[in-house]
């Protein structure tokens, strides 16, 4: 999505990224949370941090916010230690949860923090553009869990950061809050800031992001574009009686093709999906005396590449 | 959905003052909208002043309303800087409050200064009604206002240090029990209505070196004897003060 922009020199007169990790290391206990993870984050640009839960994506991003220290590697925020007091009025931070005194009313909160910045966005205007306007007198505690989201959101620009931290903004809000919180981040990357997110909803990585950083047991296991990620391969599926003798098939597609069957009865091609290959597979089962259905050419998703990376057993 | 936002990067810190009055007003406005807190820093010592003044309870020389404002006012300090302080505090570090400050422009000495701003704040309207009450009951107060600020400062000082030592290494709800429990103790034993005079000879000294009998011995030799400068609770708020600080300083967890 944000290919055409991609174009456009990124903000950051002195041209450090807007975060640099180099082989960060973190323990805690006997347990290390983050083991050499090494990543960097462009300037005004969106950067989606995705990994299963324990992987390192909260402990990363709040040591990079300043709130714990690193036990080895190297941080950058803007060029600077996390720990340089001028990063507080110029990066944004949305915690997870909380942070709000429970009997603060919304708009007070967001008032207050107002206050703290020398140019800030208009207070009223902000909890309008998050849908927050008939709640700006409500008590925290009574907003619900998405309203609560989308507060602390507005916390983390009001003061109009260069860069923003959002630690997983939109968990468990309603497509609706989903929509208004991805709006926000699109207009913000579109007004030079530079924006770290995590997540663990692959469509918002694959929707928000320009780059797409996955870990897993505390090191990167993947970054790049959401295209470059998926990867220019197709996949062609189709479903038909199980147990068909594929060998025959693969005989007749071109070098490098594989195919599948997985589950019973639902047969993936993948490799080049060129113009004959429909043509060759439904040629195929024609001569096997079965019909293809829900027969689909399709991208791999970036949830499949995640699941192949980081396997898909519970944690 | 049609507000027109500029989210342009246009980074700054707002100056210290400006931020700290932010702080100190949302901390003052929390603390007099909070029903348990109003109950503690108003209701009951006013409640303490008018029943003690009343009704014949205690025994002292002279006139009772004489005797029981200084310590009224005492207990008053005592449960906004150390009560109502410890436990909002205790539980803005439970809900994040304090790590989500840390991530702003104000910091940890700000919002200290803050802290006690609103502490001040509110002690200015408790002192006020606390007045108001006593001179309706035809209290006669005697000697000079300065010894009373520099008392209620030197007392909030050493409460505040107590306070957030409390605060800052114990769990939320341990805090709110502690906070209430040392409320008590030292209510009782403080000379707050009841003379330190009235327990055995032995303990008297210990007693006295409490910051409770501190300020309310200090207050009560200023305003009912007219006293001059209080030098032996000054003395006691003071160490009060810095040992309570210095190992909050060093206790002190955000998170």
């Amino acid at each position: 999505m944000p290919d055409a922009a991609n174009t456009r020199p990124a903000p950051g007169a002195d041209g450090t990224p807007a975060v640099e990790v180099r082989d960060l290391v973190k323990r805690y206990g006997r347990t290390t949370a983050i083991d050499g993870l090494t990543l960097s984050c462009a300037r005004g640009r969106v950067t989606a941090i995705l990994g299963p839960n324990g992987a390192g994506k909260t402990s990363t991003i709040e040591i990079c916010e300043g709130f714990r220290h690193a036990d080895g590697g190297e941080v950058r925020v803007l060029g600077l230690h996390p720990s340089d007091r001028s990063l507080k009025a110029r990066v944004g931070v949305m915690l997870q949860s909380g942070g709000v005194p429970p009997a603060m009313r919304a708009g007070e909160w967001l008032r207050l923090m107002a206050r703290f910045h020398a140019h800030p966005l208009d207070p009223a205007a902000l909890l309008d553009r998050l849908g927050l306007s008939e709640h700006a007198r409500t008590p925290y505690r009574r907003l619900s869990g998405g309203q609560q989201q989308r507060l602390s959101l507005a916390g983390a620009i009001v003061g109009r950061p260069e860069l923003v931290f959002l630690d997983e903004p939109t968990a468990g809000l309603d497509p609706q809050a989903r929509y208004a919180c991805w709006d926000v981040v699109t207009g913000l990357r579109e007004a030079g800031v530079s924006v770290v997110l995590t997540t663990h909803y692959m469509d918002e990585a694959e929707k928000l992001a320009d780059q797409v950083i996955i870990i897993d047991h505390g090191r990167v296991v993947a970054a790049g574009t959401p295209a470059t990620l998926t990867g220019a391969e197709r996949q062609l599926r189709f479903r038909a009686r199980p147990g068909l003798n594929l060998d025959e098939l693969l005989g007749a597609l071109p070098e490098g093709s594989a195919a599948k069957e997985s589950p019973a009865g639902h047969y993936i091609i993948e490799g080049q999906v060129a113009p004959g290959l429909l043509a060759t597979v439904t040629a195929w089962c024609a001569s096997e005396g079965v019909t293809a259905e829900d027969l689909s050419i399709e991208r791999r998703t970036l949830e499949d590449v995640f699941l192949e990376l980081t396997g898909r057993e519970l944690r | 959905m049609t507000t027109t936002l500029d989210f342009t990067p246009r980074p700054g810190a707002a100056p210290l003052s400006r931020m700290v009055l932010a702080q100190a007003g949302a901390e003052m406005r929390a603390m007099l909208r909070n029903g348990e807190q109003l109950l503690l820093t108003l209701i009951i010592p006013v409640l303490l002043l008018v029943g003690f003044s009343r009704a014949p309870l205690i025994n002292v020389s002279g006139s009772r309303v004489d005797f029981v404002t200084p310590g009224v006012l005492a207990l008053a300090v005592m449960s906004t800087a150390f009560t109502g302080q410890a436990i909002a505090t205790g539980f803005e570090r439970r809900y994040g409050v304090l790590k989500r400050l840390g991530a702003t422009p104000l910091s940890r000495p700000g919002l200290l200064l803050a802290k006690t701003v609103a502490v001040l704040g509110v002690e200015v309207i408790q002192v006020a009604v606390i007045c108001v009450v006593a001179l309706a009951m035809g209290w006669s107060p005697h000697g000079d206002p300065l010894w009373i600020a520099l008392l209620i400062v030197l007392g909030t000082a050493a409460f505040s240090g107590l306070g957030l030592l409390i605060a800052g290494t114990l769990r939320a709800e341990a805090t709110l029990a502690a906070a209430n429990l040392v409320y008590l103790v030292l209510l009782g034993l403080g000379g707050v209505v009841f003379p330190v005079a009235r327990f055995p000879e032995g303990v008297r000294p210990i007693l006295e070196l409490l910051p409770i009998t501190a300020l309310t011995n200090g207050m009560r030799s200023v305003l009912a004897s007219g006293g001059g400068f209080p030098a032996g609770p000054v003395l006691v708020l003071v160490a009060w003060a810095v040992v309570t600080l210095a190992v909050a300083s060093r206790t002190f967890r955000w998170e």
